[in-house]
């Protein structure tokens, strides 16, 4: 197979390596080294996608990660297909498969061009005047309308089977862009012998000069000078050089974020696919170059109009004629340049057209001795050609005169834009230039610097200069021992200028290609008062679209600052978003991905439960025993049967996912008094106390015990979920309003594996192991340290079922030995695990409420019974807002117990209360089932609620309103056992 | 002229060119009989309610920058009602039916669109917390209904309810009548029907002093566009509450976080409904442009900066990747952040201050694009009668005197 527009010599691809590919299908060729772009142009195809929202046909516009209309999407199999990648960045690799996006039935033919029937009816923000006779019209006729109408590629089917990786970096200098400005800094920097990483969203560094076909750099030609540097770059160990790496985040602290692009150009491989880089620099250097701007006239958007340098890039660089007759539109002198190029590669450059009043320019006697056609003071005013343009009309714009000319290739060279995307998300201030018609940096807020193109410089001289300027600086702010020793480099090269091109009104005058965008659009916008940039870019859509705007924002502010005769300084700027650009969430979300989406926390008698046949829940990130189900036995069965048990004879529970916090310190019983409405301050050594924390506001927040190991040490349990969050609260109050005190905390959750025995024959299970001491003589509440097997555990001696029960903390790594003695000598005893289920059934019974389940962050110590509570204390946190009038007005929500009256139906957890069987909508409901068990004790279903006035209404008969009718409840006592609490002290 | 199908049509003909602006772009006058400081949704549809229903329409919008710039041009925009307690469901219910024929109301295509809002649940308190509020608001007569694991991957077939992941979804409720509206046409109705009545919008005009007597009673305020008079000032500028505030010397019980949003490439239609999972960190709906709007938490640290920290949106798609797994290879378009003010209760104020002639409306933290209309319309007869509208009554700042606080948050840990 020949590939027609392949140039016979030059170029960097690989000629000896052919690359098969399809394009819709179509079975192509190219050379390793091409991009898809450039392999399509070297086909002859030039139509590659349609535009959003009138199907227009579209070409390759640019050569890089701006472009706007070459967007595909990559077919490598369901769960690998990737949609609105960038025909300009994809490299080729053996059997890719692209295949071109939103047109039907085909890109040639597309029915969706009808939507340019409509166009004048579609313009900027006519869905915000019409579709809206009714909200179910909207919903049912015209949102699904354009619903179907917008997006660009289809989304993947199942799940992407490629893996993404993380990693953290730090480093002297970031240098951020590796053309000529980068890989002075780099050399420059490097040579200090500081940490460099040098990053490139190219698959090969040398930006600008790797298009380039005739400067010499230190002698000799710009290509060869970009290999040996990165030679030379290769052979220092303290410069890590990433290619296909885009910086697309500039964070505080210098911080940024790089994604980079590992696989992507390969047939297949076992490496992640993509990598994010978080590297935090004590310098950056910004070397992000320039991009060209298209111009703006009527029908500037059919395929075979693109970016002069772009063309200059893929003849060069990737030995491609990207047409047959080109002409080119000069505003700036890069037009010039890339007009030679093309002459000298063969391609008859038919006419260029240069809208300035050039006067003297060694650029146009350089065109003309070469024989090409310049005219001066003329401008673009429409063109033709439907897949393909071959016909261009000019005015000159002193005479008036209209000439047409032929050609497919017409070359855009509009001036350029730095890239200043990095620098503004870094929260510099940037400066218009008027002379560049463009925005450069100008204060810098973190410690950053840009080089070469990306601040306004476009002589490749004064580019190097200040590129070795900038990295020998970086080096040194950062701490290098001594000035770069590197040279700085040189070249000659004539000097380039431009000015801004007007953009020229008419229909079809594209600013933002992939969205639509007119001049009509804008202008209209601005006749609707719309006249901030952002209020023209939101109601527009122009620069949203996902080039976010490369080509189109300075365009825009042209448009706009024409029509309303102002400076396109006055106009500002939209700001600059992260990412640069479009980054794949799997490239964010990196490893954190099934069961490591969220590590799970297991406690240390986890295989011990796992092998009693536990069924596990996710309490948070941990995984808890919920139930212990024998052979046939479900949620249910298994829980009466462990209830049972419990109360019967004894069970074991697995207790460790409890927070626990070491407070030690001569203050701590101090702060632990004041954090507590409890009062801790005269619990004594060796006794423990439950006790509950409120928040400022007077709400309860959290609950556990609190031992006194010592009088300067505490062992304080947490619940499950509010280890982390007690924690913070403490050292919160520890480090800002009471910075005096001598407290240290210490968050020891994992240090101890906690196993809980409770039931009648608790003692009789532990009595044996603990020789020559009597438990007899540790009172309930008491805790101390003993040896069991051999091993140093603490003891506490409470109960949250109301049986007898101790609470055994065991270092973490023994708990599994100590589970296994104690689970046979449970056994022995007729006992069993039990799981949270259970645990919950228990305490329920008890009355025994818990956090998040009774309280909701509206519930105070009084609601749940413990009204006294802190009365005897001088203050605590959330003593001042107990006393605020709310906390003690009638109507509160207090707990108590329900019983249906049915004795058979158990209620629903949330189910609302109403005194009415049937309450009509906006009824006020009385209070909510807070909790809802079947208790095996009492042999039927009980509840805890939370009830306006409850304390008062024990006795009531009430309704819980269902959506299939109501169920009669009888207010009762929240303690459904053992009232008196005889059990656990006997 | 009136937006609608036959204008859209005529103008078609002669290029557009006949459409009047928007809204006016006047000098502020010297004095005006309400100020609004903030022209996001709120301050806006305040100075519209103020002017339709209360026939006060010599009123100002005072904005710093470009109206709807703020956090109603950078929210997620869900919409719903099903909040627990009987004051938010009243004042969200509120809002969700002036939302239903706002389109109509504004004639201003706001695109309201009630594709149904779902909350997973992935754990037994999850279910517990969602079940209570379904109760609850079948009670006030608010659609909310429970949907089991393969329900909810009915409404929403991208939706991964595999009991093998790290956190599997046990359930969801779903508020069918909940969805989305697009932002910046709130902004711009509301300011478009004002204008039309009368009210000044006053764009790249910040407040930066208020004026009171003697006695401590609103007389005007100071902007960068010099004094303006007024006896009745309006605030709604959300995250910046505090700093205007203060310049009455008052202090609000209010903290500044950054909050982060992004959206995907825009794709063809493959998410039919909103989706929200609190426990996992993530909400996410897609667009009529066909980009996936996500939304993303808060920082944990107070800030005026409207860049979030990267990890937080990490953390976010993390999430998305799980409970959507085609979406792995999707890339984000744009990331951005606003300034949420949030309350101790995470509940609005609305109403009265200590200063006479003072009026606040702040507090909506995450959530209060959809309270826009509801919010603007409550506070602003609150304005006229100098009096609080009973269903802003219960928002006002004296709860914090009287600890008769509203906590969504405690309760369903829901944000948005
Ligand atoms: C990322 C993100 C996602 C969100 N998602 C949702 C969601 O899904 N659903 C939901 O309901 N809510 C959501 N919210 C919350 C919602 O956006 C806000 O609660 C709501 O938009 C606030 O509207 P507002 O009019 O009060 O404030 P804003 O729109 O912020 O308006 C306040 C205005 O006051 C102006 N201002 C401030 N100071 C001055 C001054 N001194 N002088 C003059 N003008 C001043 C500002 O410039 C601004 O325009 C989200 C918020 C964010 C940031």
């Amino acid at each position: 197979m020949i590939q027609p527009f392949r140039t016979q010599i030059g170029g960097l691809v690989e000629r000896w390596n052919a690359i098969r590919f399809t394009f819709d299908g179509r079975a192509l060729i190219g050379f390793k080294g091409d991009t898809l772009a450039s392999a399509l142009l070297a086909n002859g195809i030039f139509l590659v996608g349609r535009s959003v929202k009138y199907h227009r046909p579209r070409g390759i516009l640019a050569a890089g990660s701006e472009e706007p209309n070459a967007l595909v999407r990559i077919v490598r199999g369901h769960g690998r297909d990737t949609p609105n990648l960038r025909a300009t960045q994809i490299e080729i690799y053996e059997g890719l498969a692209a295949v071109s996006q939103n047109n039907f039935p085909s890109l040639a033919f597309d029915l969706g061009a009808i939507a340019r029937l409509g166009e004048k009816f579609l313009l900027a923000g006519f869905y915000y005047k019409t579709f809206m006779p009714s909200l179910v019209a909207w919903k049912k006729l015209f949102e699904p309308a354009i619903r179907h109408a917008a997006g660009l590629g289809r989304a993947p089917i199942g799940e992407d089977p490629d893996q993404y990786a993380n990693r953290y970096a730090h480093c002297d200098v970031l240098i951020i862009g590796a053309g000529p400005a980068g890989l002075a800094a780099a050399r420059a920097a490097a040579a200090t012998g500081v940490r460099v990483i040098l990053c490139d969203e190219q698959a090969q560094m040398g930006g600008s000069l790797l298009a380039d076909s005739d400067t010499d750099i230190e002698g000799r030609p710009a290509r060869d000078w970009v290999a040996s540097l990165l030679r030379d770059l290769y052979r220092h160990e303290n410069i890590i050089l990433l290619p296909r790496t885009t910086a697309f985040g500039y964070y505080a602290d210098n911080f940024v974020a790089l994604a980079e692009r590992r696989t992507d150009h390969q047939s297949a491989s076992s490496y992640p696919r993509e990598r994010l880089w978080q590297v935090r620099a004590k310098e950056v250097v910004l070397a992000t170059g320039a991009i060209e701007r298209p111009l703006v006239f009527p029908n500037n958007d059919r395929p075979g109009i693109m970016l002069a340098d772009a063309a200059r890039v893929y003849l060069n660089r990737y030995a491609v004629r990207p047409g047959t007759t080109a002409i080119v539109l000069a505003a700036h002198d890069s037009g010039y340049r890339a007009a030679l190029d093309l002459h000298a590669a063969g391609i008859p450059i038919a006419l260029i057209a240069d809208p300035r009043e050039t006067t003297y320019n060694p650029w146009v006697q350089r065109a003309q001795k070469a024989g090409i056609r310049v005219a001066a003071g003329t401008e673009p005013v429409n063109t033709f050609g439907h897949l393909r343009v071959h016909t261009l009309q000019t005015r000159h714009g002193a005479s008036g005169t209209i000439e047409t000319h032929h050609a497919d290739l017409i070359l855009m060279a509009g001036g350029w834009t730095p890239t200043v995307h990095l620098f503004s998300q870094s929260r510099g201030r940037l400066r218009f230039d008027e002379q560049l018609g463009a925005h450069v940096p100008d204060i810098s807020v973190q410690r950053e610097r840009s080089a070469g193109a990306c601040r306004g410089l476009f002589d490749l001289n004064a580019t190097l200069e200040d590129g070795h300027r900038a990295g020998a600086e970086a080096a040194t702010t950062s701490g290098a021992a001594s000035w770069s020793h590197a040279t700085i480099p040189t070249t000659i090269i004539p000097i380039m200028t431009g000015t801004a091109a007007l953009p020229i009104t008419g229909r079809h005058a594209f600013v933002d290609f992939q969205n639509d965008v007119t001049i009509s659009d804008i202008q209209l916008a601005l006749r609707e008062g719309f006249r901030s940039v952002e209020h023209v870019k939101r109601y527009t859509a122009t620069g949203m679209a996902t080039d976010q705007g490369k080509l189109s924002n300075v365009n825009t502010l042209a448009v706009m600052a024409q029509a309303t005769n102002r400076a396109v300084a006055d106009l500002g700027l939209t700001s600059f978003r992260p990412p640069y650009t479009p980054v794949t969430f799997g490239t964010l979300a990196g490893l954190s991905r099934g069961a490591l989406f969220d590590p799970i926390r297991t406690t240390p008698l986890h295989t011990q439960e796992a092998a009693e046949g536990a069924m596990f829940e996710n309490i948070g990130a941990w995984k808890r025993a919920r139930y212990f189900p024998k052979p046939g036995e479900d949620l249910h069965t298994a829980v009466i049967r462990e209830c049972r048990t419990v109360r019967e004879t004894v069970g074991l529970f697995d207790a460790s996912t409890l927070g626990k916090i070491d407070v030690s310190g001569p203050d701590a019983a101090l702060f632990l008094d004041r954090l507590y409405a409890t009062p801790l301050r005269n619990l004594s050594p060796g006794k423990s106390r439950y006790s509950i924390m409120l928040t400022e506001a007077g709400f309860v927040m959290d609950d556990g015990i609190v031992a006194r190991l010592s009088e300067t040490n505490f062992h304080v349990t947490t619940t499950t979920g509010g280890a982390a969050r007690v924690l913070a609260h403490m050292e919160d109050y520890l480090q800002t309003e009471w910075p005096w005190m001598q407290v240290w905390l210490t968050s020891i959750t994992e240090q101890f594996a906690v196993i809980a025995l409770q039931g009648p024959r608790a003692r009789d299970v532990l009595q044996p192991f603990l020789n020559a001491i009597d438990l007899a003589s540790l009172p309930h509440m008491g805790v101390r340290d003993f040896r069991l097997c051999g091993i140093p555990v603490r003891l506490f001696r409470v109960s949250f079922t109301g049986e007898i029960g101790f609470e055994i903390n065991i270092p973490a790594d023994d708990g599994p030995i100590v589970w296994a003695q104690l689970r046979e000598a449970v056994a022995g005893q007729g006992g069993c695990a039990y799981g949270m289920e259970t645990m919950h059934v228990l305490r329920a019974e008890k009355g025994f409420f818990i956090v998040g389940q009774e309280t909701d962050g509206t519930v105070i110590p009084d609601d749940l019974g413990f009204g006294a509570l802190g009365h005897a204390k001088l203050d605590f946190v959330g003593k001042r807002s107990l006393a605020l009038p709310h906390m003690r007005a009638p109507g509160r929500l207090r707990l108590v117990g329900l019983l249906t009256e049915d004795g058979t139906t158990k209620l629903e957890e949330g189910a609302q209360i109403t005194a009415e069987a049937r309450p009509p909508p906006g009824t006020k409901s009385l209070g909510h089932v807070t909790s809802s068990y079947t208790s095996a004790a009492l042999g039927r279903p009980i509840a805890l609620a939370l009830l306006a006035n409850g304390r008062t209404r024990i006795g009531e008969t009430l309704n819980i309103p269902m959506p299939t009718g109501s169920v009669v409840v009888h207010v009762v006592s929240p303690v459904f056992i053992d009232p008196e609490g005889t059990r656990a002290y006997g | 002229m009136r937006f609608n199908f036959w204008n859209l049509a005529k103008q078609s003909l002669t290029g557009h060119t006949g459409w009047p602006e928007q809204w006016r772009d006047p000098e502020p006058k010297s004095a005006y009989d309400v100020v609004i400081i903030g022209a996001g949704g709120h301050g806006l549809a305040t100075a519209y309610y103020l002017a339709k229903e209360h026939g006060i329409r010599n009123v100002a919008v005072m904005e710093k920058g470009w109206l709807g710039g703020g956090n109603t041009g950078r929210n997620t925009t869900i919409i719903r009602s099903n909040y627990l307690w009987e004051e938010s469901e009243a004042i969200y219910e509120h809002a969700m039916v002036l939302w239903e024929t706002l389109s109509q109301e504004l004639n201003y295509n706001v695109m309201y669109s009630p594709r149904g809002v779902m909350m997973l649940a992935h754990n037994e308190q999850d279910v517990r917390i969602f079940k209570r509020h379904v109760h609850a608001n079948r009670l006030a007569g608010i659609d909310n209904e429970w949907l089991s694991a393969e329900q909810a991957k009915d409404f929403c077939p991208p939706l991964n309810i595999s009991p093998n992941a790290r956190y599997p979804i046990l359930g969801a409720a779903l508020q069918r009548r909940g969805g989305v509206a697009r932002h910046d046409a709130v902004a711009w109705g509301y300011a478009r029907a004002a204008d039309r009545m009368g009210v000044d919008i006053i764009q790249n005009c910040a407040v930066t002093g208020i004026h009171r007597d003697h006695n401590g009673v609103v007389t005007g305020v100071e902007t960068t566009r010099g004094e303006i008079k007024t006896s009745r000032l309006g605030i709604a500028a959300a995250g910046h509450t505090s700093v205007i505030m203060a310049m009455a010397g008052l202090h609000m019980p209010l903290e500044s976080f950054p909050l982060q949003a992004l959206v995907s490439e825009p794709i063809k239609p493959v998410l039919p409904c909103v989706v929200m999972s609190n426990t996992t960190h993530a909400y996410i709906s897609q667009s009529d442009k066909g980009e996936l709007v996500i939304g993303a938490g808060t920082d944990q640290y107070n800030s005026y900066s409207q860049t979030g920290s990267l990890h937080i949106t990490t953390r976010t798609l993390d999430a998305i990747c799980e409970l959507f797994p085609i979406t792995r290879r999707l890339r984000m378009l744009r990331n951005w952040g606003g300034i949420v003010d949030v309350t101790p209760d995470r509940s609005p104020i609305i109403g009265l201050t200590p200063a006479e002639g003072l009026f606040v409306n702040c507090g909506w933290g995450t959530g209060g694009f959809k309270a826009t209309p509801g919010s603007g319309h409550v506070f602003a007869a609150t304005i006229a009668h100098n009096q609080p509208h009973p269903i802003a009554a219960p928002f006002s700042l004296h709860r914090f005197r009287t600890g008769r606080l509203i906590d969504e948050a405690a309760a369903a840990a829901v944000s948005h």
